[in-house]
């Protein structure tokens, strides 16, 4: 089993639910790694169903947009499915002034999320 | 470096070196300073996000990552308003020439968002005629009822 330092990973019948393990998502090297890990559930892991729980995050640099964005784009080019949940408002504003929220499906609450899989 | 208060104001007067990461040595000093003074958690959050974006970007894309160059960095709290003003040594450029990047061709861009999330998320932003230079202002926000 993958070892993994920025993300927590679980399964939820058949929809793999990630977290992050840092509170702030700031800093290159962090988000550099963050990259990594979630690209791997994808690329080596075989995820197809993917849920990003924002559930622990206070706070989220621009810089880890584009990890996000490239996450989308792997999951879409396997025809899986990406879904992020529990996102608090503040950061729900960044999504929504990039226009963001129109790339990714965005949810409310993690069950609400999990049914729309 | 130094830092004072008086008559209710909070300063910071700093050089950092052009190394990812020095940001942290304003925006966690800065961040303590709006909690102490009162400040709402959505407006602390603003205040973060553009700060850090406008140090990042001078960090990055102003002095390239240079050793020998640093940014500057002024920072002013008070009970209703925050000023950070951003200085680095490189060329600058024309924040008018920032593609949009919610524009369809660039909305999936894996960057290029700083300046339009530091301009929505702040009261004000002005930058200076050569563009190495960047003045961030907050209004504090209505207090939550």
């Amino acid at each position: 089993m993958p070892t993994h330092k920025r993300i927590d990973v679980s399964k939820v019948g058949d929809v793999t639910v990630v977290k992050f393990v840092d509170r702030k998502i700031l800093d290159e090297a962090g988000i550099q790694e963050l990259g990594a890990e979630l690209f791997s559930l994808v690329e080596h892991d075989n995820r197809r169903s993917i849920l990003v729980s924002f559930d622990n995050v206070d706070f989220l640099s621009s810089a880890a947009l584009g990890k996000l964005i490239t996450l989308d784009r792997k999951v879409k080019s396997v025809q899986g499915r990406l879904k992020m949940c529990n996102i608090r408002p503040e950061i729900l504003e960044v999504f929504q002034i990039t226009k963001l929220n129109k790339v990714f499906d965005i949810r409310g609450e993690e069950a609400e999320a999990i049914s729309a899989f | 470096m130094s830092d004072q208060t008086s008559q209710g104001l909070w300063q910071l007067s700093i050089d950092l070196p052009s190394e990812r990461g020095a940001n942290r040595q304003v925006t966690d000093e800065l961040l303590n300073q709006l909690g102490a003074y009162g400040w709402q958690p959505a407006d602390v959050f603003a205040v973060h996000l553009a700060v850090e974006e406008a140090i990042v970007n001078a960090i990055v894309h102003g002095n390239k990552l240079d050793a020998s160059k640093k940014v500057h960095v002024e920072c002013e709290v008070s009970a209703d308003r925050v000023r950070v003003a951003i200085t680095d040594e490189g060329p600058g450029f024309d924040p008018a020439s920032v593609p949009d990047c919610t524009a369809e061709e660039r909305l999936e861009a894996p960057s290029g968002r700083g300046v339009m999330l530091m301009r929505s998320f702040m009261t004000s932003i002005e930058y200076n005629a050569a563009g190495n230079a960047v003045m961030l202002e907050k209004v504090r926000g209505p207090a939550d009822s």
